[in-house]
């Protein structure tokens, strides 16, 4: 039976627990709002980018001449994961979701004897994969202490990746992340990024019109590590949106939790007082008693 | 034939114009070009330069550095990498993309080097303009 004095002590711990979530909580709802903003911003450009190159590509898909990023290297032998989540904790499941996500493929890709490679970016990432499958890492990305996300950072991770593949050490590079729906649902989602997935436009449509300017090649040249680019921007984006929302309900959890803490250990400590005067009184009534009689 | 065409200027992280315009300029990759409504519908690639949209007497101009353009009988959607408005527009704000451009140089040969040069060059000339 804890005393009366170590319940009022717990009681103002939880109170102040439930402060600083109830304050996380509001500063995520704001961060979120500011989030989902960026992620919209960046959706007429991601737009228009795949419009014109899937009429580009539809045509080229089979070209022997077109750039490998949209072909591939007609191997898928080496793998190369690009996980991406938070920098920071506490926000529910978010980082753990995509993390096991990732950790299905690769131990299926590692089962059928594939060549796999990892790059974290986020803190949180790295932290949790690095115990299992460090050995595969080759490079890891973090982006502390920033405030927003901005289309340089998507340039600093498509960099590497691109890079690495137009020296050709690997065949598929796929991208993890996870995927806004609404505050409380995130899903993990794994993005083929190369070679790439371009759904292809009907033919017959108006694309068979557009002239070239230098020739397709040139331009899928171009186009194809601008939409790559573009392809990691969105996924960083809708990554922070999922990151602020998980965190947002995370919270709202645990403020909600803390003040039944409250409540109960309130109650508690109601109990215990009473019971300890109640018990007073009849030390002094019978202590009474027994001069009297 | 219409008289103006929907125009839409966007980065990567927002929409930056989208207004009707009776012509425009556009700094193509095998040389400026000017764009009206009824225009072969084309996909360019853009070298940095100035895009000049004209609507009656009314004339804005964005700087951009670098991106493509894809002219279509509905209007014209300029998509590029970073730009900003001519007046808004700091050697500051260039200075990334200068710098990308000039390490992109390393590692090329023959036609991609002088591809990218011209396009170095270009913004170079762009960015010392400013300021």
């Amino acid at each position: 039976m804890p005393s009366l004095k170590d319940l009022k002590v717990r009681i103002n711990s939880v109170k102040s627990t439930r402060k600083i979530t109830k304050a996380m909580q509001m500063v995520a709802a704001a961060k979120l709002r500011r989030a989902q903003e960026a992620a919209e911003a960046s959706r007429p450009y991601a737009a228009r980018m795949t419009t014109v190159l899937s009429n580009i590509a539809t045509g080229n898909r089979d070209n022997p001449e077109a750039p490998e990023l949209l072909r591939g290297t007609g191997s898928d032998q080496r793998h190369l994961l690009v996980v991406c989540t938070a920098e920071r904790g506490l926000c529910g499941g978010f980082n753990s979701s995509i993390v096991r996500r990732s950790r299905l493929d690769i131990d299926r890709l590692v089962a059928e004897g594939k060549d796999v490679k990892i790059m974290c970016v986020g803190r949180k990432g790295r932290e949790q994969l690095r115990r299992d499958y460090g050995h595969l890492f080759i490079d890891s990305i973090t982006f502390e202490g920033l405030k927003r996300m901005s289309y340089a950072q998507a340039e600093e991770v498509a960099e590497p990746v691109l890079g690495a593949f137009a020296d050709g050490e690997y065949d598929v590079i796929t991208l993890y992340y996870s995927e806004f729906q609404s505050v409380i649902a995130q899903e993990p989602q794994a993005l083929q990024i190369i070679p790439a997935t371009i759904d292809a436009v009907e033919e017959g449509g108006s694309n068979s019109t557009y002239e070239y300017e230098p020739d397709e090649n040139a331009l899928l040249a171009d186009l194809l590590p601008k939409n790559i680019t573009v392809q990691i921007y969105r996924a960083l984006l809708e990554n922070a949106a999922s990151e602020q929302g998980a965190r947002m309900s995370a919270m709202d959890n645990a403020t909600r939790n803390a003040g039944e803490m409250v409540d109960k250990l309130t109650l508690q400590y109601n109990r215990s007082r009473q019971a300890a005067i109640t018990s007073e009184l009849i030390e002094i009534i019978s202590g009474a008693e027994a001069l009297n009689g | 034939m219409a008289d103006t065409m929907q125009v839409e200027l966007v980065s990567p992280e927002r929409l930056l114009a989208s207004v009707e315009a009776e012509k425009v300029m556009l700094p193509g990759a095998d040389g400026d070009f000017t764009a009206m409504p009824g225009h072969v519908p084309v996909v360019t690639s853009l070298s940095p330069g100035a895009i000049r949209i004209v609507n009656g007497s009314e004339e804005t101009e964005y700087l951009i550095a670098g991106g493509f353009a894809e002219v279509s009988g509905a209007g014209i959607s300029v998509l590029a990498e970073f730009a900003s408005l001519r007046s808004e527009a700091t050697a500051e704000m260039f200075a990334s993309s200068l710098e990308a451009a000039e390490k992109s140089l390393d590692g090329l040969e023959k036609d991609a080097l002088a591809e990218a040069t011209r396009r170095f060059s270009n913004l170079k000339m762009m960015v010392e303009t400013l300021d």
